[in-house]
C-alpha cells in the first residue's frame, strides 16, 4: 500500500508526525500517486459514489436519531414531527430514505460493471467476496430502517420478512420469537432494529475499509480486464481519477437531488403514510424496489420453505462467482456470448423487480418461475459452460495498446 | 444466433406480461382519477394562499366532525408556505377548540386551546370512533394526502418521474369526493355501506359529506361539491 509512497511532508510538524505515525504517506500512497489503469470509464466512478453515499447516510442518519422515537405508539408521529417542526428535518428525512435508494442503485450498478468486467476473477476474489458482504449488510440495514418508519408497510414488510425464518424446520418458530423478542412484532421488535440499524453501518464501514484495502492490494480492473503492465498502462490517482470521480459523483447527486427536491415520496409507498396497524393487512405487501426481484424469487416458488432457501441462495450464489465463472478473459468486450447473456441477465433482474411489485397471480407467476430458472442458470449453468465452450476474441496486448489502437 | 432467439423470446414474454397488467387491474380495481389541475404541481408549482384557507375552512366546518389531524398544530396555520393566517387569526381557531389538560389540583379538565397545542382528536380514543361510525375509524388526516394513491402502472410511473407528477394524493381525494353515484344493477352494497365510483371495492363506510352551497366562501369562489373537494385536497397536500 505505501510502496509508491514518494511523501516527503514539508511542515516540521507533520515530519514529526510521520516518523510515529505514517497516516500522511499513507493517503498520499493511496489517494494521490496510487496508479490507476489509464482506461477506466465512468462506470469505475461508483465505487467512490458509494463511499459518498455511506457517508450521507450516516450523517443523515445521526441526526435523524437525535430526533426520533423508538417506540410504537410515538415512532410514527415523531418521523411526522421531524418532518413538520425539525429545522430542515423534512430534507434530512427525504435525504436518508432517497438516499438509501440511491445507494441501492448505485451499489447495483457497481455489482453490474464488475461482472461485465469479470472484475471478481483472481487475484480480486477476496474484494468480491467482501463486496457481496456488504451487500447484504446493505439489505439488513436498510429493512430495519424501513421498519423504524412504523406506517403500514414498515409493520407489514417486517412481519413478512421475519415470518419467513419460521420456515426453517425445527428451530424456525425459536428464531422468530428471538427475532421478535415476543410473539408478534412489537416494541421490542421497533427497538432492537432501532440498535441494529444504528450499529450496521459502522460494521459496513469497516468492510468497506477492508474492500478497499483489498482493492489497492491488487488494484483496480479495467474495461480490458488485463493487468497494467508498464508504467505507460497507469496514470496516477490524483489528479486523473479524483476529478472523474468528482465529475461523475456531481452528476449523480443532481440525479438524487431530482428525487429529493421535487419526487421525494416516488420511490416509497403511500401505504407507509398510514400508522402501522397490525389489526389491519394492506392489500398488496410489497417491500422497496431495491428488493423487489428477491421477494418476486421467493414467490416464484411454491413451498415457503423452499422460497426462503432461494431468496437466501440468490444472494450467497454471489460469493461463488469467481469459481463459477470458469472463462480465462475477464472482460465482456472479448467474450461475444457472455455478453449477450450478461444483458439477458440485467433484464431477467429488472424484469424480477416489476414482478416483485405485482401480485402472484395468472402469468405473474409464471414469468417470475422463467426468471428464477434463467438467473440461477446463468451462475450455474451458463457461466460453468462458457468458459469451456465460448470461443473468445483476442485480447490486447496491454492496456495503451488498447487505448492507442495499437494492433495485438 | 441461439441467444438473439432467447432474448427476443423473453422480451416478447414481458410484453404479453405487461399488455396484460392493465386488465389485471381493471377486474378488481376502481377507476383512475381523472387529473385536477394544482397550483403546487411542478417544479415551479407554489400553493394558492386561498385556496389552503378555503380547504382548512371545509375543514375546520365539515371534516373535523370525524376526522383529526392530530399531527398538525394550530400554529402551522400561521407556517410560512401554509394557509398564510396571521398569528392573531391561529391563536383565535386555537381558542374556539377544547382541550383536555389537568387544571392547577391535578383533577381532568378543559382548557381553551393555544396556538401551541395540536389540534384535537374528535373523538377521545381510537373505540370511541369506531362506535360512532359504524365499526370503522375515520382515518386521521394529517398524512391523508401521501398516504392515497392509485396504480399508475408501467411505463405511466417511469414517465411520472420526469414530469413530477406526484399529486395522486389529491386527486384521488379530490375524485372520491365526487365518486358518490347510485349503485349500479346487480351490485350487492353492504348495510351502512355508501357507493363511491372510485373507492377501491366501492363500498366506502362514509355518507357523502359535502353539498353544495354548506361552506360558506366569502373570497367568491364556487360554493359547489367540485370546489369543496378541490379545496380540501390542497389543503391535505
Amino acid at each position: 500500500m505505501s510502496g509508491n509512497s514518494t511523501y516527503k511532508p514539508q511542515s516540521k510538524v507533520l515530519q514529526w508526525l510521520e516518523r510515529r505515525l505514517p497516516i500522511g504517506g499513507l493517503i498520499h500512497s493511496s489517494f494521490v500517486v496510487y496508479p490507476v489503469p489509464r482506461n477506466l470509464n465512468y462506470l469505475w466512478t461508483f465505487g467512490g459514489i458509494l463511499a459518498f453515499m455511506l457517508g450521507v447516510q450516516m450523517i443523515t442518519g445521526i441526526v435523524l436519531a437525535m430526533h426520533y422515537t423508538p417506540h410504537v405508539d410515538f415512532a410514527f408521529r415523531s418521523v411526522e414531527t421531524i418532518m413538520r417542526d425539525v429545522n430542515y428535518g423534512w430534507l434530512l428525512r427525504y435525504l436518508h430514505a432517497n438516499g438509501a435508494s440511491m445507494f441501492f442503485l448505485a451499489v447495483y450498478i457497481h455489482m453490474f460493471r464488475g461482472i461485465y468486467y469479470g472484475s471478481y476473477k483472481e487475484p480480486r476474489e477476496v474484494l468480491w467476496i467482501l463486496g457481496v458482504i456488504i451487500y447484504l449488510l446493505m439489505m439488513a440495514t436498510g429493512f430495519m430502517g424501513y421498519v423504524l418508519v412504523w406506517g403500514q408497510m414498515s409493520f407489514w414488510a417486517a412481519t413478512v420478512i421475519t415470518n419467513l425464518f419460521s420456515a426453517i424446520p425445527g428451530v424456525g418458530e425459536t428464531i422468530v420469537t428471538w427475532l421478535w423478542g415476543g410473539y408478534a412484532v412489537g416494541n421490542p421488535t421497533l427497538n432492537r432494529f432501532y440498535s441494529l440499524h444504528y450499529l450496521l453501518p459502522f460494521v459496513i464501514v469497516g468492510v468497506v475499509v477492508l474492500h478497499i484495502w483489498a482493492l489497492h492490494v491488487a488494484g483496480q480492473n479495467n474495461p480490458t480486464g488485463i493487468e497494467p503492465k508498464s508504467e505507460k498502462d497507469t496514470v496516477a490517482f490524483t489528479p486523473y481519477a479524483t476529478i472523474k470521480d468528482s465529475f461523475f459523483l456531481a452528476a449523480f447527486l443532481i440525479f438524487y437531488a431530482w428525487f429529493v427536491f421535487y419526487i421525494p415520496n416516488f420511490l416509497g409507498h403511500a401505504d407507509n403514510y398510514i400508522p402501522a396497524n397490525p389489526a389491519v393487512t394492506p392489500t398488496h405487501i410489497v417491500p422497496e424496489w431495491y428488493y423487489l426481484p428477491f421477494y418476486a424469487i421467493l414467490r416464484a416458488i411454491p413451498d415457503k420453505l423452499m422460497g426462503v432457501i432461494a431468496l437466501g441462495a440468490s444472494i450467497v450464489i454471489l460469493a461463488f462467482l469467481p469459481w463459477l465463472d470458469t472463462s480465462r478473459v475477464r472482460s465482456a468486450r472479448y467474450r461475444p456470448l457472455f455478453k449477450q447473456f450478461f444483458w439477458a441477465f440485467v433484464v431477467v433482474c429488472i424484469g424480477l423487480g416489476w414482478l416483485g411489485s405485482k401480485p402472484p397471480e395468472g402469468i405473474y407467476v409464471i414469468l417470475a418461475r422463467i426468471f428464477t430458472i434463467y438467473y440461477f442458470a446463468f451462475f450455474l449453468v451458463i457461466l460453468p459452460l462458457l468458459g469451456i465452450f465460448e470461443k473468445t476474441k483476442p485480447v490486447p496486448n496491454s492496456i495503451s495498446d488498447s487505448v492507442l489502437g495499437a494492433k495485438a | 444466433m441461439k441467444m438473439q432467439r432467447t432474448i427476443i423470446a423473453l422480451a416478447l414474454a414481458g410484453c404479453v406480461g405487461m399488455a396484460s397488467g392493465p386488465a389485471v387491474a381493471q377486474e378488481h380495481d376502481a377507476p383512475a382519477p381523472p387529473r385536477q389541475k394544482w397550483s403546487f404541481s411542478g417544479p415551479f408549482g407554489k400553493y394558492d394562499q386561498g385556496q389552503l384557507q378555503r380547504g382548512f375552512k371545509v375543514y375546520k366546518e365539515v371534516c373535523s366532525a370525524c376526522h383529526s389531524i392530530q399531527m398538525l398544530a394550530f400554529r402551522n396555520l400561521a407556517d410560512p408556505g401554509g394557509p398564510g393566517f396571521s398569528e392573531a387569526q391561529a391563536a383565535a381557531v386555537a381558542s374556539e377548540y377544547k382541550i383536555p389538560d389537568l387544571d392547577d389540583k391535578g383533577v381532568p379538565a378543559e382548557r381553551s386551546g393555544r396556538v401551541a397545542d395540536n389540534f384535537p382528536s374528535p373523538f377521545p380514543n381510537e373505540l370511541a370512533a369506531k362506535a360512532a361510525n359504524g365499526g370503522v375509524a375515520p382515518p386521521d388526516m394529517s398524512t391523508l394526502a401521501k398516504a392515497r394513491t392509485f396504480e399508475r402502472g408501467f411505463p405511466l410511473f417511469v414517465f411520472d418521474a420526469v414530469t413530477q407528477y406526484q399529486e395522486q394524493g389529491p386527486d384521488y381525494i379530490t375524485a372520491l369526493l365526487k365518486g358518490y353515484e347510485e349503485a349500479p344493477k346487480g351490485f350487492q352494497l353492504p348495510a351502512g355501506g355508501h357507493y363511491n365510483k372510485y373507492f377501491p371495492g366501492h363500498n366506502i363506510a362514509m355518507p357523502p359529506p359535502l353539498q353544495d352551497g354548506q361552506v360558506t366562501f366569502d373570497d367568491g369562489a364556487p360554493q359547489t361539491i367540485d370546489q369543496y373537494s378541490k379545496d380540501i385536497s390542497a389543503f391535505l397536500m
